[in-house]
């Protein structure tokens, strides 16, 4: 079988890679890049444990062809951090104990990131929407929103800080 | 002398009878005399038993010594999730 | 009702608290490790190619074609895997599940498996075997398997010399019913079913097996008990326990379904015959159709009651399907239905029953909410009756210290009077309902267990400490006995290293089930720093040169005691730990033991509803849940398992079901038609941790894990009855079925 060559970028490196032309982009994160933190829950776009963005864009990474990444920006769970320190969301999973087992936790840092970029101050109702594509089994996410909700404020901080100094 | 109350399928294995009068004073020496007067508990036995103490059900310790008038209740094992 | 207070003075200086997990960066940036995400060089990849049909006879494989493909470097059958069990039945039923013999026996059975150097590769030799099947009739239902022209799951299963699908009858209760009903001015008998649900966990069931020509082996797993698999697995394949190491991934959720092996011992066998490591993982699909579920059941209940709200009598006759394969589902069923109550005549008879959907597997509490869902149902249309207020009819009849359980035993200090007493007191009783709502509560009782247990804890030149436990962690246990450790050493809790030890590193540990992981390993936790401390008073001892009995440990330090040693300033664990090498070598505590006297678990769930009587569909308003925890350790875990196990139940009473259809045939093995709860689907779920701590425990923990799954189903039913103004006896209960309740209830 003939493989495609694919350009990308990852969490804001170049990357290259040769792919089955029906393989997932879940499937090249994972057994091609090394990027494990994307999870297989379904296969099928319902759990959302793949969830990545591309080009900005929350998606199923499982419902996304490896083939469709070239020329793409892809941020997966992995990108998240700055560093070594860790995005609000991150750091509020943890002191909010929003997770269990947490192999539902890389998609719904993704998602929830993706929600923050467009809303800054979602209300309640609107975390629950907007994560209402990501399964958890453990949580009854309960700690997922309230996490989600502290991490919103944080962020908004963050940015009033930078703001400020740029000032 | 104990009296063993018999639960659930273990009762079939035991010939029927609800209670039994046994000379023991651990669970070992119980459960090895019960097998030697009803042998089909044997393979109760291999699959896993539970004996309830007083309340306080033991799975594997077979050392316990039966205190004064211990109340004994031979149960099948319990699995859990 | 008051409760008893032994063991509630004592006083902690860390447990308690809410410390980040120590495994939380490690999974908010990915880098954690599943079942999945391990790869081994050369590794092959493993599919398995399983039944369409329900029941049918396997006259041939040919697996011929798909040996010839290219890339394809093993391809197994039942033939690969010969009856090693040594007429052990329970292990020849787990081996009969991994790979179907002369008989598919569910729709998913697996029949044949291929590794390859590619998906694509073993996916491509798959449809490459052809199986010839003789299709048989089959049954899916678990009153019409009981019926005597049924089919025949399993031939060598008889009732009365007859072959049959009743595997097991087991009766529980003590005095005369038919006297207490008698007594009754009040008697009221409904019959319930429930379909079967499975656990959900996000993370399906993979593995990364690799065994040699030498008979040495490696499994990474994503497994509740690595101890029990690498058993199971040696014993299945012929290989010597000692040398088949298996480690447990972290696991991405499991609620019972990963307590059963289901495909590790296909994958060992793949490697073995390629001898190359080989990766299995399971898709979704697979894991509906052949990774266990829990039974689907059809109740009886009868309750008797007199007018001041006295239980007199109360029966109830349950019917549990195991699928193809015994198990104690029914039997827990019976033990568990009247547990929260205290009654003079009391009765349970279940039957276990075979048919053809996949093997059952534990699911968190396994049987106990569908008892709980008739009896709680049938306890509030009781109250009812004699017009008594349900929470108050319950407290009445609420077992306590000293009350003869209906599953045999005289209960300690129990919990289900003071969480009764709490839904009482809340606030949520008191809370306003609005147009077509409805507020519902329910009991729940699960046992809890121990079991075989071993913990190490090693201490570090620089005064840190190593701990090493068994059993695995499935929600925030690394955090639990993290602090557990702490607390016993008097060290800080960021002092402690918590790993899950792998199958080379520990003696045996029981399987992490029946809620016994923080109670179990935090016992044997507790013990291995006492046996670690005793090691360091000597060292103390030697350094003071004084008697060892002259030293007691205290806040982290070794203290002399006695004017003689005034002088003597104390010697913190880190000093000790630091002069270790030249005071007798490294310092270690160790534990193994059976930890018996888990305590049994209670909790008291309340929610409210709304039902649009336009669509049938129920919005949960409002939920709150109380249950005695004995000790909460981390209470952020302790709120968590019991929001989720909540969340679970309210599922499986609305929406989740096994759909199957004339064939056979599982028609919905995917999270879009198997709908699990979302997060728009949920309100936020209140905890109320009580603490009667368990006499049996040094720091009085009772498990918490399964409870909390075991009353939703009942107070959803009796919430949407209020709500709707008609009794729901059929779970989920989906928007059709709640129509079709309310038409009926309309036309009389």
């Amino acid at each position: 079988m003939s493989g495609v060559h694919v350009s990308t970028t990852v969490n804001g490196d170049d990357a290259e890679f040769v792919c089955h032309p029906g393989e997932s982009l879940l499937d090249v994160l994972r057994d091609r890049l090394g990027l494990t933190g994307a999870k297989e829950g379904c296969g099928t776009g319902d759990c959302g444990a793949c969830s990545v963005t591309l080009d900005g864009q929350l998606v199923c990474s499982c419902l996304v062809l490896g083939a469709e990444a070239e020329g793409r920006k892809i941020t997966t769970v992995e990108g998240l951090a700055d560093g070594d320190k860790l995005h609000p969301l991150q750091q509020q999973f943890i002191d909010k104990a929003a997770l269990q087992c947490g192999i539902c936790t890389p998609g719904f840092l993704v998602a929830a990131k993706a929600l923050l970029d467009e809303n800054p101050s979602p209300t309640e109702e609107e975390i629950r929407f907007a994560l209402a594509g990501n399964l958890c089994r453990c949580t009854g996410y309960d700690k997922i929103v309230r996490a989600v909700d502290a991490a919103a404020k944080d962020v908004k901080k963050q940015k009033a800080r930078v703001k400020a100094k740029r000032k | 002398m104990l009296t063993v109350s018999l639960t659930g399928s273990l009762r079939d294995a035991a010939n029927g009878c609800e209670s039994v009068q046994i000379d023991a004073q651990t669970i070992r020496e119980l459960l090895r005399k019960l097998v030697e007067r009803y042998p089909r508990l044997q393979s109760h036995l291999d699959e896993g038993i539970a004996v309830s103490v007083n309340g306080e059900i033991y799975r594997d310790n077979r050392d316990l010594s039966f205190p004064d008038g211990a109340e004994v209740f031979l149960l099948p094992r319990i699995q859990g999730g | 009702m008051s409760f008893d207070q032994k063991f509630t003075d004592q006083e902690f200086k860390v447990v308690g608290s809410r410390p980040p997990r120590p495994d939380g960066v490690d999974k908010v940036t990915g880098r954690a490790r599943y079942g999945a995400d391990a790869s081994a060089p050369g590794q092959l990849v493993a599919r398995i190619l399983r039944s369409p049909h329900a029941h049918a006879v396997i006259r041939k494989i040919d697996t011929s074609k798909a040996e010839k493909l290219k890339g394809v470097k093993a391809v197994l059958t039942s033939k690969d895997l010969p009856d090693l069990t040594n007429g052990n039945r329970g292990n020849f039923d787990i081996l009969e599940n991994c790979m179907a013999r002369d008989r598919a026996l569910y729709d998913g059975h697996a029949v044949a498996a291929v590794a390859a150097v590619d998906e694509v590769t073993a996916r491509k030799a798959l449809k490459l075997i052809k199986v010839d099947y003789k299709i048989l009739p089959h049954v899916t239902d678990v009153d019409k398997a009981m019926a005597d022209d049924a089919p025949i799951v399993q031939p060598h299963i008889a009732q009365n010399n007859k072959p049959s699908n009743i595997a097991n009858i087991s009766e529980f209760g003590h005095g005369d019913i038919e006297a207490g009903f008698a007594q009754a001015d009040v008697v009221i008998e409904k019959s319930y079913k429930t379909e079967q649900t499975h656990q959900g966990y996000i993370e399906p069931h993979a593995c990364l097996a690799s065994v040699g020509p030498d008979g040495q082996g490696e499994l990474w797993v994503t497994t509740q008990g690595h101890f029990t698999f690498r058993t199971v697995c040696a014993t299945l394949l012929g290989m010597d326990i000692a040398k088949l190491k298996v480690t447990s991934s972290e696991i991405g959720g499991g609620f019972g379904g990963k307590t059963h092996v289901w495909m590790e011992p296909v994958a060992l066998a793949l490697s073995r015959k390629a001898n190359r490591p080989v990766k299995l993982v399971m898709n979704r699909d697979e894991v509906f159709k052949a990774s266990g579920p829990t039974c689907s059941t059809s109740i009886d209940v009868k309750i008797g009651a007199t007018k001041d709200g006295t239980v007199t009598a109360a029966s109830a006759t349950l019917r549990y399907q195991d699928g193809p394969f015994p198990g104690p589902w029914g039997m827990l069923g019976a033990m568990t239905s009247w547990a929260c109550y205290d009654i003079a005549n009391v009765k349970s008879v279940a039957y276990d029953v075979l048919v053809n959907r996949p093997k059952v597997a534990a699911y968190r509490a396994p049987s106990a909410p569908m008892a709980a869902f008739a009896v709680e149902s049938t306890m509030d249309m009781v109250a009812a009756e004699i017009g008594m207020d349900p929470v108050d009819f319950r407290i009445k009849n609420a077992a306590s210290e000293g009350s003869k359980a209906s599953y045999g035993p005289t209960y300690g200090p129990i919990g289900i009077g003071p969480t009764l007493e709490a839904v009482k007191k809340h606030p949520h009783m008191r809370a306003r309902l609005g147009k077509n709502q409805g507020r519902g509560m329910a009991c729940g009782f699960w046992f809890n267990f121990g079991g075989q247990t071993c913990v190490d804890l090693n201490i570090g030149v620089d005064g840190t400490v190593n701990l090493i436990v068994g059993t695995v962690d499935v929600g925030g246990a690394r955090a639990s006995m993290s602090l557990i450790a702490a607390e016993e050493l008097g060290i800080p809790y960021d002092r402690i290293k918590c790993n899950i030890g792998d199958t080379a590193s520990l003696g045996h540990n029981d399987t992490t089930e029946g809620s016994r992981g923080t109670f179990s390993s935090g016992m044997a936790t507790i013990y291995a720093a006492r046996d670690a401390i005793e090691v360091m008073k000597q060292r103390a001892a030697k350094a003071w040169e004084i008697d060892v009995a002259d030293v007691e440990w205290r806040d982290g330090a070794a203290h002399a005691v006695g004017v003689a040693h005034s002088n003597l300033a104390p010697l913190s664990l880190q000093e000790i730990a630091a002069k270790s090498p030249t005071t007798g070598g490294p310092i270690a505590g160790h534990n193994e033991s059976v930890a018996d006297g888990a305590g049994v678990s209670f909790a008291s769930h309340i929610c409210d509803v709304e039902v649009d009587p336009e669509t049938g569909a129920t919005k949960v308003l409002r939920y709150t849940v109380i249950q005695d925890a004995g000790k909460a350790i981390h209470p952020d875990y302790v709120e968590g398992q019991f929001q989720g196990g909540a969340a679970q139940g309210i599922g499986w009473a609305l929406n989740e079901e096994y759909v199957y259809g004339e064939d056979g045939c599982l028609k919905n093995p995917g999270f879009l038609d198997y709908r699990i709860p979302v997060c728009s689907d949920l309100p936020f779920i209140d905890t109320e941790i009580l603490e009667i701590p368990n006499p049996n425990h040094p720091y009085g923990i009772r498990g918490v894990g399964e409870t909390s799954i075991v009353p939703p189903l009942a107070a959803i039913g009796n919430a949407v009855s209020n709500a709707a103004g008609v009794r729901l006896n059929h779970v989920p209960m989906s928007p059709p079925r709640i129509l079709k309740a309310i038409k009926e209830q309309a036309q009389g």
